[in-house]
């Protein structure tokens, strides 16, 4: 239990996607204009990691790993599909938004209208795949801590979005020199931020 | 679209498909694609290079492939025929740098993999490479690839300068004699959130140059 809420921690402050990796900054440089849409952005992103990074888990354990797919019988023993990761983990991506686009529409429509526009945008967003790779890479046990980290990461994701799409309705008051304006202003305020959560570096529960 | 006179290979407007993505429509500073895997491999020159020549190829190939076959692929299933083609091409890319260059492929770790949803391949593919003939294609490929390989061996130049002392790991400042005059590295520059800081810094520069770029609010 302590495990879990320290990668969830980790993953949410230490290791943000955002200002530790720079994962999904298309989007987030894209959709930050507004505190309301980046919401409903970072809502989305959360809910497709949730879903996708433990499934992606399962497929790599049950399938792509070297030897795992002795549950088929004994003669898989040394089948090592490990160079397919990309395609089937971006495959699994594509496949759950779309799942998750059908889900949302037919139960919550409120929902749908709100995240609509940006479900079909996630699955090209490099947080999504970012996160699947780092679970794979950083060699996590179970489902659950899988979950977790996934979670964790579509939190920070959110935090963040939201964070810098609030800094950015203020700027519109502030005197910005003019070649500055919109994008090269945003970066260095991104940068400022990653500055300010290296403070929580080395955080261990 | 057949009866159109056949244009030389390198015609003017080929060129231009080739030379525009280095200035004044770079993928990164101008259209903001590709950010996400540009930075964090950026510390040092030799990573940035290999990535930088990575994408290129991935960006490059793929556009052919896609522009080769845009009569046939459905419009409603485009989107995964297109990450289909792509992420074949990547992991070939990773493959290779497995096999030859195992170092940097190690520093690199998941960033070769994230070329796969890298914007501006998709970004191209979408814009450019569904619409026109394989040739252009290919040229807007390469063109692009080496704007977003020119932004990152910029940024990486300087975070290796003056973070680390070396360039692509020849020890410059130390050869030169500088640390004896009380010069220390900034270990700063080669944290994350400097990247950022860099290219924003870029952005200004080449703004401050070109003022039809400034966005207006």
């Amino acid at each position: 239990m302590e495990n879990l809420l320290n990668i969830f921690i980790k993953s949410i402050f230490v290791d943000n996607m955002i200002f530790a990796f720079f994962l999904g900054m298309c989007s987030f440089l894209a959709v930050s204009k507004s505190v309301k849409t980046a919401m409903g952005l970072g809502v989305a992103v959360i809910f497709v990691l949730l879903i996708t990074v433990p499934v992606n888990f399962l497929m790599e354990k049950y399938l792509l790993k070297k030897g795992a797919m002795i549950w088929l019988g004994e003669g898989f023993a040394d089948v090592d599909l490990s160079f397919l990761t990309f395609m089937v983990f971006i495959a699994t991506i594509a496949a759950m938004t779309q799942l998750v686009e059908m889900v949302v529409e037919k139960f919550s429509p409120a929902l749908y209208n709100s995240l609509g526009i940006f479900l079909p945008l996630i699955a090209v967003n490099c947080a999504i795949l970012g996160a699947s790779l780092f679970m794979q890479e950083r060699e996590y046990e179970n489902v659950a801590e899988a979950t977790v980290f996934g979670v964790g990461s579509g939190v920070g994701w959110m935090l963040a979005i939201v964070g810098i799409a609030a800094i950015r309705e203020k700027m519109k008051y502030s005197n910005v020199p003019d070649p500055l304006k919109g994008l090269g202003i945003t970066f260095i305020l991104t940068g400022l931020m990653a500055i300010a959560f290296m403070g929580f570096m080395g955080i261990k529960l | 679209m057949d009866n159109h006179e056949k244009e030389p290979m390198f015609s003017a407007k080929n060129l231009k498909l080739l030379t525009e993505p280095l200035g004044l429509n770079n993928p990164i500073t101008v259209q903001v694609l590709g950010i996400c895997s540009a930075l964090a491999v950026t510390v040092k020159l030799k990573p940035a290079l290999v990535m930088a020549l990575s994408v290129t190829i991935v960006t490059a190939v793929s556009n052919l492939v896609i522009a080769s076959l845009r009569k046939y692929i459905p419009d409603r299933i485009r989107i995964i025929v297109q990450l289909v083609v792509i992420a074949t091409m990547v992991i070939l890319v990773d493959q290779l740098l497995k096999a030859y260059v195992f170092d940097v492929s190690k520093q690199l770790s998941v960033f070769v993999g994230l070329i796969i949803t890298n914007c501006i391949i998709m970004g191209r593919l979408e814009a450019f490479a569904m619409a026109n003939k394989p040739w252009p294609s290919f040229i807007d490929g390469i063109g692009n690839g080496a704007g977003y390989g020119l932004i990152l061996i910029v940024v990486s130049f300087f975070r290796e300068l003056l973070g680390s002392g070396t360039i692509y790991g020849y020890p410059v400042l130390a050869k030169l004699g500088i640390y004896n005059s009380g010069y220390e590295n900034n270990g700063m520059v080669i944290l994350p959130p400097m990247a950022l800081i860099f290219v924003g810094l870029i952005i200004w520069f080449q703004r401050s140059r070109t003022r039809s770029l400034i966005e207006k609010q």
